[in-house]
């Protein structure tokens, strides 16, 4: 039953948008004009290539972000047992999060937090 | 006693009593194809009736903590017609198609930021057996779900060959990708505390008192984590960095127009509406009614309100709060935004996780 109401779950959201854009093409005029198909710089010509390089700095939070989402993925089945398991189970989260942590601080440290 | 009228609104019978029903007159697969059109149908008047709302309200909210009236014109003295004329408007707007634009990521991109929004959105407990997706880890399920969106909103910024997009987009994503750690960290905290990731049992276990009150001061960090990087998921201000218009013009959707536009837009006050219905969940107990422990007779009368009530009640009570916040704080920059995560709020949650974990092993916790 889960998997029915998932498939028809994602298939409304693809109907939302087949629907909305289909009416929208029904009744929105159109006018064809050069103009409208350059990208929007407020009415400027735009210069050189409109894919600019950006900084790298983002992919700094992407590499570390991947290192805790990770954790989290591991953290969850944990989580449910934790009081069943009880004292043993604050230990082997413990060394988990150390490690963890560590890595963290040694990100801190190296500047890779910093936005330069 | 008390428990016994919560079951009276327990949706799960009257569900399976129409299944039946259905499947007594006709072919099962017909059945379960008809039920399928009418959660369809279900989610869609949802979908648009909760936003029509949400916009109205946020007009409405913006225009008090800006000593406005709001929208007063269309439709009698509230204005209340002019969120639909504004539907209205949208379909009727030309789609401008692009010339140097990567046209299927750019025709993708609505696509996945929908899906994402829709998908979590029917994981929102209603009332009691009255979730879409049930499943027992649900709560994993919105959160992995919940990270498509960003996909999406990376696609439209680099698919559409503007400036402003990749800004946009690169901003939103970084920002977006970093605060789901917090909210990773703080929903674990609460799956910690209830010992189980299927929602409808989350709110259950919260029958004796919502995690906001049992869980003392360390639910009480968690919840305000929550609502930040939750605001900061939903790209809504003081985070709403990656649309700031004086620079960017609109972020990741400026050459998007018209209706297309419009699914981003859309997307954006949904999942403030499921930023909001999550922390209902977690923290305020869901559909679970006020219960004080010992004081029978005022729980058996708060019992009589519906959960849905109860739900929709609490989650626009968090709606609200966000609002707040939007309208009152200045705008962040990107190295405010990063930081203000990366060195106070995911040391915080870890700080959270740690002393959740100490409260739930030694019994501390009610």
């Amino acid at each position: 039953m889960f998997f029915t109401f998932l498939i028809v779950v994602i298939l409304t959201a693809i109907a939302l948008v087949v629907a909305a854009m289909t009416i929208a093409n029904l009744i929105a005029p159109r006018s064809t004009n050069p103009q409208k198909g350059e990208p929007y710089e407020c009415g400027i010509p735009t210069r050189g290539k409109s894919w600019v390089q950006f900084k790298v700095g983002y992919y700094l939070f992407a590499i570390l972000f991947l290192m805790f989402d990770i954790e989290t993925v591991f953290l969850f089945p944990w989580a449910v047992v934790v009081q069943e398991v009880g004292a043993y189970a604050l230990v082997c989260i413990g060394f988990f999060l150390v490690v963890l942590i560590l890595g963290l601080a040694y990100a801190w440290k190296k500047g890779a937090l910093e936005w330069k | 006693m008390n428990q016994s009228f919560l079951d009276y609104y327990n949706l799960q019978p009257l569900f399976m009593a129409i299944h039946s029903a259905l499947c007594s007159i006709m072919p099962e697969g017909l059945a379960i194809f008809l039920e399928g059109l009418v959660v369809a149908v279900l989610i869609l008047i949802m979908y648009a009736v909760l936003a029509i709302i949400l916009i109205y309200m946020e007009r409405k909210v913006c225009a008090k903590f800006q000593c406005r009236i709001g929208p007063n014109r269309v439709g009698g003295k509230g204005g209340l017609l002019q969120v639909p004329a504004d539907v209205l408007k949208i379909l009727t707007k030309e789609i401008i198609e692009l010339k140097n634009s990567d046209h299927f990521l750019y025709a993708l991109a609505p696509f996945l930021v929908i899906m994402a929004s829709i998908l979590t959105f029917s994981c929102l407990p209603w009332n009691k057996g009255g979730e879409i997706l049930h499943m027992n880890i649900g709560i994993f399920f919105v959160l992995a779900a919940s990270s498509i969106g960003v996909l999406g909103i990376l696609l439209a910024g680099w698919s559409s060959n503007s400036k402003y997009t990749i800004i946009g987009a690169v901003r939103s994503g970084a920002m977006i990708i970093s605060y789901e750690l917090s909210i990773g960290l703080t929903v674990l905290t609460m799956v910690m505390m209830s010992g189980t990731m299927d929602i409808q049992q989350i709110v259950a276990s919260q029958a004796d008192g919502w995690n906001i009150f049992k869980g003392h001061i360390v639910a009480i960090a968690a919840f305000i984590i929550f609502l930040i990087a939750g605001n900061a998921e939903a790209n809504r201000g003081p985070f709403d960095l990656a649309e700031a218009e004086q620079e960017l013009t609109a972020g990741y959707h400026t050459e998007y127009s018209g209706m297309h536009f419009g699914f981003f837009y859309l997307a954006e006050y949904l999942n403030l509406f499921i930023t909001s219905g999550i922390a209902t969940t977690l923290f305020l107990g869901g559909w679970m009614p006020f219960h004080i422990a010992g004081l029978d007779g005022f729980n058996a009368v708060m019992d009589y309100i519906p959960g849905v009530i109860w739900f929709v009640g609490k989650t626009f009570f968090i709606v609200f709060l966000l609002m707040w916040i939007r309208w009152t704080f200045p705008r962040l920059r990107i190295d405010q935004v990063l930081t203000l995560e990366w060195k106070y709020l995911m040391p915080a949650s870890l700080l959270i996780l740690l002393l959740m974990t100490v409260c739930k092993v030694f019994g501390l916790v009610f």
